[in-house]
């Protein structure tokens, strides 16, 4: 019941402003962030996100060291996403710079709408992190927080700037002595708080939050016996003796003695949640996580809590001690009693199957369930669709994961498909769905690993999809739209060209007149570029998912019955993204390519070493021993393709996804075996090492002629050009404007200078095993292969780096560097990529291809927008020069694209396709 | 002295319309903005209209007395720009004092010879506090969100020098105006307190925000109720918005802030939407049709114009406001 109270705020929360507001809403604590929060009686309870915090998640600790800002806002958006109505920051750690971290991050958050929309608790035990959070944030926060503990000048002195900067403040209950830790202390406290911030300070009451205390329960201390009653009590007090004061508090702290037992914690905070918001306590920070159910909470062990908590009797802790060790201990027995599921009835039995991902009973369950019913449709209807909206309830609440969810789909598919002769033979149609569905990956591209993830979320909600697969024309995904009837198109991407196609693809689809929903979602693409480049084109809505999770929201919203509420929320969102953004775009500021090639990366070619490589030509690798790929696995971006966060190994011991990532994991090693064992992919390699010189600024001229002289005695020189982009924005001082040619000696300088290029596959043999899986209706096996794949690819083309560096070029014969330094990148020398940030122009790719004549020698070939087949494939350059470093394009200006397009030999709208994420918008 | 607290419960009260529309009509050219003073100055100084009070401050006194014939009972200093930060395109940072200064003499002389003139409808001059060109909560580079152009404490600094300047030149009121981004709202309102403090006066402080587009949010993000919520911390005189759309279109955020709101209230819209030239052409007429609705709708206590709008549609709204009541308050503050 408790958290039902919780979920539900989300959902009122835009209606409160408003009606509620008419006359003397002054007297309510109103916050802002994009939008307003008014905390009314009918609010009941406020909830804090808690997560963005380093002094209580290990996790976003570690991002913020390491500067993983990007994955700190996940963590932030998460609770947003999760119902959180207030975001609670705090940076402070002593390894921290505090005002630093908490700036840069309040700054990030500004540009994130989703997540501004909300207000900001900056958190805080030192002031001027406090004044430093209050001075980058446009909303009205609560500062978090101030008490009489340095005594009333400083007290008066920080409240009266908290007032002046329009901010709600939490005031502890500490005074000069001490910490209140009693119901008369914390009376005396608050009121004394009070009647300096009103009388005084003039501090508006509504905006005064105090925070009792919350401390923990059944220590064993007695004088801890009456902590959370005197919370309760004192809370009740304030809220009737100190008019239109809040009261909040951290949850959590009451069942510090019971960490390491969830079980009785979730019921603890629960329970004490429930009093606490009867007693007058208005907002609180709360982890939904781990918090049970009040109704669901074992009426035995209720029954000890509260007896706890309300200090019921003499022997209370004693008693919630003893049955904590007996939940603890019927834990364990439930490893060994695994199967006693199995003695349920059939209705839980099938529910348990498919929240838990077990698919050894389910067919004889289903059986059991066919003959009990006068139709075999209604099992798919009944007791599957009843499972399958338990899982839905989980995984949107957060309480389960992506791969949960992906193998709960894989036990539905194996009932439905045993199901379906049955069905047949009855002629009874089809089961009814939701809504019909068409995903495609675009022309041109080959990667569908989030698709197929987004098809599987979306199939477990009922929905009929139709998955056109990879590499789909605009004209099939229309037609294919029309004939069948979908409700919704959904376009994937993963490369740079695909984000033009998809452009295409909705320009095409208004000359259709198609009138359905378009989602977008995929690697590259962005809420940015669907705002700016797809949704005008497109009459109906333009939406972007960027996971799965949200897929499903989404697709409900863009299906309900009144979903013309929603689509106009989007379009107007969008709109005034787009014309935020066009806005922001104009202010950068560029040199013209002529300056910024003056401006290169310089490197002192009289004293810099250059090595000459070893052996100098082109060479393959066949048949090579996918097995010493092990060792070269990056794992982090593995579990992101599953929409877990975190970097491995720490991912595996996280607080929230931890046990699912750790499940994920084994899943993975048992397939990685099998791929091992029974050499189930196959491994390819071609790589070159040649000349070089710089020519003309930015582009590198590589000759082969040393290669091809032994075999041909009238060597003549064949030169290819590999054309390079330089990065064009306005540079602090010092600060070079950086090509890749910088790291090849000009020809100028007269030394003779080299590099290299390659291609990498893993991918031969994924498709044909991907399609057994899905013979075998097993997505989530279908799904691991191509990750897999991708893994072994990239630690493919880590190794041969290596090999490059060590033995085949030897400019680095000493190296002797672990996994962990080769993902940092610590090595000397760069491999970048065609179409990463480095240089974005995929069209290099071809020049790869003619030069070590990949298709022919290795057979991955490249795709109308330069993906290539097999998907799992790395291509790109050596760069040996111990100067050399990767660094980003960003955006460049008309000037180079003209410049680029002469060199290129192409038309200037041909070049602006290809490069269009990299031009600045002018 | 009268009080502008007691005739804004009297009537319903008229600012003045745009100061840049009425100085194009004079068709300045560079020296004209350089004067005698500035003839050598180093950089190019046409289009600093807030420089004029110093070098043609006969033609900003003409522009004051044009809208008080008009019926406005307040105008707006010519300081739109003055700030160090906006300042620094003409490298005049360092005179940001003195066209503060001068503009708030200028158009209080002009004030004070129109309340003599008529007791009865006293003048009162506004100091146009305008939003720099530059944005505390907005990042100008898209690669680098983390990254602001300018802080709160450069600003706070900088509308500091600019209130002082203001108010030692004579002004009755401060207009917080064209906010774009409330962060930079809030460093000037920071800043309004601290001289309040410092000075031990109290002064009528007005705040004017700008609603982007059809969003119906500023261009940092915010809804009407969230700017409004962010900027009550200070007790105003009114809250309103101007700038970026006309009367029409600015009606319905309009409506919102009124219901919300327990400050007076305030609406200085555009001439229209701009035409496919860019320039605005609703007419008087048209634009007190829809300053009508304003009125009849009870949403407003002090109502002008900003770009495209003269002495015309002044007289056309001063004409319109005389024969309605001003908004009340609801309850007590």
């Amino acid at each position: 019941m408790v958290s039902l109270i919780i979920s539900n705020q989300k959902n009122s929360m835009s209606t409160t402003m408003g009606h509620q507001r008419s006359t003397n809403h002054q007297k309510y604590l109103t916050l802002s962030g994009l939008e307003p929060l008014v905390v009314t009686p009918e609010s009941n309870f406020v909830n804090v996100g808690e997560r963005t915090n380093v002094t209580g998640s290990r996790k976003f600790l570690r991002l913020i060291k390491e500067e993983k800002y990007n994955e700190a806002l996940e963590v932030a958006r998460n609770q947003v996403d999760g119902g959180a109505q207030i975001l609670d920051v705090n940076m402070d750690e002593g390894m921290l710079d505090g005002v630093y971290a908490m700036t840069t991050f309040l700054n990030l958050i500004a540009s994130e709408p989703d997540i501004s929309r909300i207000p900001i608790m900056i958190d805080s035990s030192k002031w001027e992190i406090i004044e430093a959070g209050l001075q980058v944030a446009q909303g009205k926060c609560v500062v978090n927080s101030i008490s009489l503990k340095e005594g009333e000048a400083e007290f008066k002195r920080q409240a009266k700037l908290v007032k002046r900067y329009g901010a709600a403040v939490i005031v502890m209950a500490f005074d000069e002595t001490g910490q209140a830790d009693n119901y008369d202390r914390r009376i005396e406290i608050c009121k004394r708080s009070y009647d300096i911030l009103v009388n005084e300070v003039n501090f508006p009451p509504q905006d005064i939050i105090f925070d009792p205390n919350i401390f923990p329960v059944a220590t064993g201390m007695e004088e801890h016996r009456r902590n959370a009653l005197d919370f309760f009590e004192a809370t009740k007090w304030i809220r009737e003796n100190l008019p239109y004061a809040n009261v909040s508090g951290g949850v959590s702290n009451v069942s510090f003695s019971f960490r390491g037992n969830n079980v009785v914690r979730e019921a603890m905070h629960s329970s004490f949640l429930f009093h606490a918001i009867k007693h007058g306590m208005n907002l609180g920070i709360v982890n939904p996580t781990m918090l049970e159910v009040y109704d669901e909470i074992d009426k035995e062990l209720l029954e000890r809590v509260e007896d706890v908590l309300f200090d019921r009797r003499a022997d209370a802790t004693e008693r919630l001690l003893d049955f904590a060790e007996s939940v603890k201990g019927h834990k364990k027995e439930q490893d060994s009693a695994v199967q006693e599921w199995r003695n349920e009835p059939l209705q839980n039995r099938i529910t348990h199957a498919l929240v838990k991902g077990i698919d050894a009973f389910i067919i004889e369950d289903v059986e059991e369930a066919r003959q009990e019913s006068s139709k075999p449709i209604e099992v798919i209807e009944g007791h599957l669709m009843m499972g399958m909206n338990v899982v839905g309830d989980l995984f949107g609440s957060g309480k389960m994961f992506l791969p949960q969810v992906v193998k709960s789909a894989r036990v539905m598919k194996k009932a439905v498909a045993y199901l379906q002769p049955f069905i047949e033979a009855q002629k009874e149609g089809k089961a009814s769905f939701a809504g019909r569905i068409l995903m495609a990956t675009v022309k041109g591209d080959v990667h569908d690993i989030g698709k197929n993830i987004v098809s599987v979320v979306l199939g477990c909600n009922n929905y009929e999809i139709i998955d056109l697969g990879v590499m789909v024309p605009p004209e099939k995904i229309i037609e294919t739209a029309k004939k069948e009837n979908v409700d919704i198109i959904g376009l994937s991407g993963l490369i740079t060209p695909s984000l033009d196609e998809m452009v295409y693809v909705s320009k095409s689809m208004e000359k259709e007149n198609l009138n359905i929903p378009l989602i977008i979602g995929g690697a590259t693409t962005s809420r940015a570029h669907s705002a700016v480049k797809i949704a005008p084109n497109y009459s109906n809505t333009v939406v972007h998912v960027n996971d799965a999770s949200r897929a499903v929201t989404v697709v409900g919203n863009l299906l309900q019955k009144d979903s013309k509420i929603y689509k106009d929320q989007i379009r107007e969102e969008y709109d005034a993204f787009r014309a935020q953004f066009m806005k922001r775009g104009k202010k950068k500021e560029y040199l013209s390519i002529e300056d910024a090639r003056k401006n290169k990366f310089k490197i002192d070619w009289n004293t810099s070493e250059i090595v000459k490589p070893k052996q100098i030509g082109i060479q393959v690798i066949e048949d090579f021993d996918i097995t010493k790929l092990e060792d070269f696995i990056d794992w982090s971006p593995f579990f992101r393709s599953w929409d877990l966060h975190g970097k491995y190994p720490d991912i595996l011991k996280d607080d929230i996804v931890g046990t699912q990532a750790t499940e994920l994991f084994d899943d993975a090693q048992v397939l990685l075996k099998r791929i091992f064992d029974e050499k189930l992919l196959k491994a390819k390699a071609i790589f070159g090492l040649f000349k070089a010189n710089t020519v003309n600024d930015d582009d590198i001229e590589v000759t082969i002629s040393d290669s091809h002289a032994e075999l041909d005695s009238a060597s003549h020189d064949a030169t290819y050009k590999f054309l390079t982009l330089r990065q064009q924005s306005k540079k602090s001082a010092g600060k070079p404007n950086i090509a890749l040619a910088d790291f090849i000696a000009p020809k100028a300088s007269n030394k003779h200078d080299y590099m290299g290029c390659f291609c990498v596959s893993t991918g031969f043999g994924t498709k044909e095993l991907a399609e057994q899986f899905e013979a075998d209706n097993d997505d989530y096996n279908s799904i691991m292969i191509k990750a897999l794949a991708d893994r072994l690819a990239e630690a493919f083309a880590e190794y041969l780096h290596k090999e490059i560096r060590t033995k085949h070029w030897n400019y680095a014969h000493n190296e002797n560097l672990s996994n962990e330094e080769l993902i940092r990148e610590s090595y000397k020398g760069i491999r970048p990529a065609p179409g990463y940030p480095a240089c974005p122009d995929h069209l290099e790719k071809n020049t790869i291809w003619d030069l070590l004549k990949v298709e022919e020698s290795i057979g991955v070939k490249l795709t109308d927008s330069l993906a290539m087949w097999p998907a799992a494939s790395v291509s790109g350059y050596y760069f040996g020069n111990a100067e050399a470093k990767y660094f980003g394009l960003g955006k460049i200006t008309n000037d180079q694209l003209k410049d680029y397009s002469n060199r290129r030999g192409i038309s200037i709208q041909e070049a602006e396709k290809w490069l269009s994420p990299n031009l600045s918008p002018s | 002295m009268s009080n502008i607290r007691e005739e804004i419960q009297k009537r319903i009260l008229v600012l003045d319309g745009a100061m840049g529309t009425m100085l194009q009509a004079y068709n300045f050219t560079e020296e004209d903005f350089r004067g005698e003073r500035f003839k050598d100055y180093p950089s190019p100084l046409k289009g600093n209209n807030d420089l004029l009070s110093l070098t043609q401050p006969k033609a900003i006194a003409e522009i004051h007395a044009k809208y008080f014939e008009a019926g406005a009972d307040i105008v707006e200093t010519n300081t739109f720009s003055g700030t160090t930060i906006a300042m620094a395109d003409y490298n005049m940072e360092d005179l940001v004092y003195e066209l503060n200064y001068e503009s708030a003499k200028i158009a209080k002389e002009v004030a004070d010879k129109f309340t003599k003139e008529n007791p009865k409808k006293p003048r009162f001059v506004a100091g146009s506090i305008g939003p720099t060109n530059r944005t505390a909560s907005l990042s100008p580079d898209v690669n680098r969100p983390e990254y602001r152009a300018v802080t709160f404490e450069e600003l706070r600094i900088a509308y500091k020098q600019q209130v002082e300047a203001l108010i030692e030149g004579g002004i009755d009121m401060l207009l917080v105006e064209t906010i774009f981004d409330t962060l930079n709202a809030k460093a000037a309102l920071f800043a309004i307190e601290e001289v309040k403090e410092e000075r031990q006066i109290e002064i009528p402080i007005m705040v004017s925000g700008t609603i982007t587009d059809a969003s119906g949010r500023t261009l940092s993000g915010q809804t009407v109720e969230a700017f409004l919520t962010s900027i009550s911390h200070v007790p105003l005189l009114s809250v309103g918005f101007n700038c970026a759309l006309g009367a029409e279109q600015l009606k319905p955020y309009l409506q919102r802030l009124s219901k919300e709101t327990n400050f007076y209230t305030s609406a200085h819209p555009n001439a229209g939407l701009p035409n496919a030239f860019g320039e605005y052409d609703e007419s008087p007429e048209e634009m007190k049709t829809y300053i009508e609705e304003y009125l009849k709708d009870d949403l407003i206590n002090i109502i002008g114009g900003c770009c495209g709008t003269g002495p015309s549609h002044i007289k056309a709204i001063a004409e319109v406001a005389k024969n309605y009541s001003p908004r009340e308050l609801v309850g007590s503050f």
